[in-house]
């Protein structure tokens, strides 16, 4: 997550502001995404079709930068969970709001993984990114070898190493911070996808009540009857015009606030699990040194030349890390900002129309008596 | 529980309502000066043994002293030697309605939030009227809610049986009858009061607003007196007792040996419009209650969303972005309050409204099934003189000249009864087609009120909505 470069970045060929995934289209139960790219020479586009597969590959070749110095300290931008296609609603949840409408999220989502990608100085060097954007064949379908960089491990021994006490107190604050932080952005999302869902399950009844109203149409010719046919009438189309609202509402809340709420926690996972590999490396330093001091004299060189490797490791990855640190945070505070404008600008929009659509309503009956 | 009716009006010139036992109302020159009869002044003949509405309403307890449950009344008391029987032929309403244009309908009932008196509840009603009918013009009268489902059962005792649509006795518990679970209700919650306390009120407003009902001496009595006796045995007074007679007609006709030809389509098509109405308007309260439920979900949602956003405001270390973060939960603890209130507007509203008319359509389905029996005892009039006539034939030839006479002397009887029983019937048949055409008109009207009101109410809650968003913007982009 270094510094943004807006529309380029010397290693790729193409722009990186502005790369897109158009269209996703469905083969059964496999998925494939459309990613439109503009050429840096501003020449065209690289129109190229992949996999969710074939984003765990890029994913991988990222992780797998073991030359790259204090590369673990790199907090990788998140790559979105699987989406199943005809899953149940349950196995839906657990992508939350990508996993909501009609995979425009997902895809904004995925859109978004390849912009922090493209845009990261460390990361967009690796060729992998050069050919998942740019080549007409797929990548390479090989499994890549299996690295540290995945989900933290659920050994216990690991567990106890997330609580270790740091030597730095600027890092020990951040991973305090992060952990707060962490939870706290995760239950904001949780909640405000109860919030949505619910919006949506309102939007469904007013159909339901819309629709029910209309065949209470009456026949006859009496004038009661039809003045009540009338009222029927009209009332399911007030309720229509309140169900359109309601999914305005709902889809505002996805697209712009719920999507912010879902990159930050992803992220602030990212982050979490680049504190702990920080941290693991810590404590094989710490334990290097003990070893080194503790050697045998036979040992002792071979184990202080392992203790200075570790040392220019951990350093390596400190450096690493404070900056990205700190590009999160502006990064954070913009995403949500971001959200935050858009969401109130949105709501504020519909709000508007619906006021002037029921206030028409309002005159229409007024208008009956 | 104790409801205050306030009634405003002019100060008229009428005595004090004198009521004695002997009459089902105020005697004639007290209340209606303005009719050359006095409709109730003789209404105290008894009822026929085999009438059931008298099993239902009347086999417990006493009678409260001032207005006795009187039997149900016919609508026309066959009273052997009187020529002028016609008291209470359809030219006296008649001439009750035509009344009307005189006195312009204008009253309005409230009814406020129970206080507790003793071991019970009352509620405060206050009414405002200017409409001569009434003594005073505002006010309150404190009623328990026993006392209105006795009013209830004394007017269904008196007019659904020859044709009236009797507005249903509020729901002692309020789930209505179209079962939909709303789970054990606490008496004393805040909403099962506001639930009850509108219900009364709308029970006492369609009451009134009824040009029959409104003349009654126990509904006047109802609004303007300030003591009401005790109504006894509220479980005959509920709606599951009017119910059940309701229901007993209904059984009565479907035994009917005689198969009622009904040679009049209007009925014939008005029962089946009744019958489509009723499955739709369930359907619709199904709807509404849902669409409330999920209205309170939102709301609790709402809720927690905004405590998450508090927690998350105080963690943020940027002041700005927790400043907005924080105003972020303010906000949406009132877009919280604005779902609460639209939950209540999509309740009070619109699954009141349907939970009423469905209940109404019983009481209509009650008069169409009254009208089915009037014609069956009208039939079984018939019968009998049929019966006796034949009786009579016989007993030409043999010499008991003493029994011939009996029969003969009995014939009189039946055919006075045969008449009346065709009179009746034509009666309620008339009073029925009156009815349904009132109930029509009102329906509209009622629907209409509501949703003006509704649509007010969301028009409100958007511009509230407006308010808050541009409020908050600028907070949003003050973010860096």
């Amino acid at each position: 997550m270094m510094e943004e470069v807006k529309g380029a970045s010397s290693f790729l060929s193409v722009q990186v502001h502005n790369i897109k995934v158009t269209e996703v289209l469905q083969d059964g139960d496999s998925l494939t995404f459309i990613i439109v790219s503009q050429k840096m020479s501003g020449t065209g586009e690289f129109h190229v079709d992949r996999t969710y597969e074939d984003f765990e590959w890029l994913q991988q070749h990222l992780f797998s930068q073991e030359d790259v110095p204090g590369i673990q300290g790199v907090i990788f931008p998140p790559l979105p969970a699987r989406l199943q296609v005809n899953a149940s609603s349950k196995t839906l949840r657990h992508l939350g709001f990508l996993g909501l409408g009609e995979w425009q999220p997902y895809c904004k989502a995925l859109e978004t993984f390849l912009r922090q990608v493209a845009a990261h100085s460390i990361l967009s060097k690796n060729r992998a990114v050069e050919i998942f954007l740019t080549s007409s064949d797929p990548p390479g379908r090989q499994k890549v070898k299996k690295n540290i960089f995945n989900r933290l491990s659920q050994a216990v021994e690991e567990m106890r190493k997330e609580g270790h006490k740091d030597v730095d107190d600027f890092f020990q604050t951040k991973r305090d911070h992060n952990f707060l932080l962490t939870g706290y952005t995760k239950m904001a999302a949780e909640k405000f996808l109860d919030v949505v869902l619910t919006e949506q399950k309102i939007a469904v009844a007013c159909g339901h009540f819309s629709t029910a109203l209309h065949l209470c149409m009456e026949q006859g010719e009496n004038p009661e009857k039809q003045d009540f046919s009338q009222v029927c009438v009209k009332l399911s189309e007030v309720f229509n015009s309140i169900k359109k609202s309601m999914t305005s509402t709902a889809m505002n809340d996805m697209n712009t606030l719920g999507l912010g709420l879902d990159l930050e926690t992803r992220y602030q996972e990212a982050e979490k699990e680049m504190l702990f590999r920080r941290t693991c490396k810590l404590v094989e330093l710490q334990n290097a040194t003990k070893n080194a001091e503790k050697a045998k004299p036979v040992k002792k060189a071979v184990m202080e030349e392992a203790k200075k490797a570790t040392e220019t490791e951990f350093r390596q990855i400190c450096e690493v890390a404070k900056k990205e640190i700190i590009q999160l945070e502006s990064k954070h505070v913009e995403t949500l900002q971001q959200a935050l404008v858009q969401w109130c600008e949105k709501q504020l929009l519909t709000a508007k129309e619906s006021a002037e659509v029921y206030s028409q309503h309002l005159q229409t009956f007024k208008r009956m008596q | 529980s104790n409801v205050s009716l306030c009634v405003q009006s002019e100060p008229a010139s009428l005595p004090a309502v004198d009521i004695s036992t002997k009459t089902n109302g105020p005697k004639q020159d007290s209340l209606f000066d303005e009719d050359t009869e006095d409709l109730f002044a003789e209404a105290t003949e008894e009822v026929s043994l085999d009438s059931p509405e008298r099993d239902v309403l009347l086999s417990e307890g006493p009678s409260p002293a001032i207005t006795p449950i009187t039997p149900p009344i016919s609508v026309i008391t066959p009273r052997i030697g009187h020529a002028h029987d016609d008291m209470f032929t359809h030219s006296s309403f008649d001439e009750i309605e035509e009344e009307e244009g005189g006195d312009s309908f204008d009253i309005h009932i409230s009814v406020s939030d129970p206080e507790k008196v003793g071991e019970s509840w009352n509620n405060l009603e206050r009414s405002g009227t200017s409409m001569s009918l009434f003594r005073q013009k505002d006010f309150s009268v404190k009623r328990r809610f026993s006392d209105f489902l006795g009013l209830h059962s004394k007017l269904a005792s008196k007019y659904l049986h020859i044709g009236y649509i009797v507005p249903p006795a509020p729901e002692k518990s309020i789930v209505g009858m179209t079962k939909v679970k709303v789970g054990k209700e606490d008496q004393s919650s805040n909403e099962f009061v506001e639930k009850r306390r509108s219900a009364l009120e709308r029970y006492l407003m369609r009451t009134v607003k009824h040009p029959i009902l409104l003349k009654d001496p126990d509904v006047l009595q109802f609004l303007e007196s300030s003591e009401l006796p005790r109504a006894v045995n509220t479980q005959a007074l509920s709606s599951a007792g009017i119910l059940r007679m309701v229901n007993k007609a209904a059984d009565a006709v479907n035994k009917m040996t005689i198969k009622m030809n009904e040679s009049d389509a209007w009925f014939e098509e008005k029962q089946q419009h009744f019958e489509n109405l009723d499955a739709q308007l369930r359907k619709l309260h199904a709807s509404v209650e849902s669409l409330v439920c999920h209205r309170k979900e939102l709301s609790v949602n709402t809720a927690q969303f905004a405590k998450s956003a508090a927690m998350l405001g105080n963690s943020e270390d940027h002041t700005a972005l927790s400043r907005a973060l924080s105003q972020l939960a303010e906000v949406e603890e009132k877009i919280d309050q604005l779902h609460q209130d639209q939950a209540n507007a999509d309740f009070y509203l619109f699954s009141e409204l349907l939970g009423d008319y469905v209940r109404l359509i019983t009481a209509v389905k009650g008069v169409f099934d009254q009208r089915m029996k009037t014609w069956q005892k009208w039939q079984d009039s018939q019968m009998l003189l049929q019966k006796k006539r034949e009786a009579e034939a016989k007993l030409q030839f043999a010499n008991k000249p003493d029994k011939l006479q009996q029969t003969k002397d009995e014939i009189k009887e039946l055919e006075g009864k045969v008449q009346q029983g065709e009179r009746d019937f034509e009666q309620i048949s008339k009073t029925i087609r009156k009815e349904v055409s009132r109930f029509e008109r009102e329906r509209v009207k009622d629907f209409k009120m509501i949703i003006v009101k509704y649509l007010e109410s969301l028009v409100q809650t958007q511009q509230q909505l407006i308010k808050y968003w541009e409020a908050f913007l600028p907070e949003a982009k003050a973010i860096s």
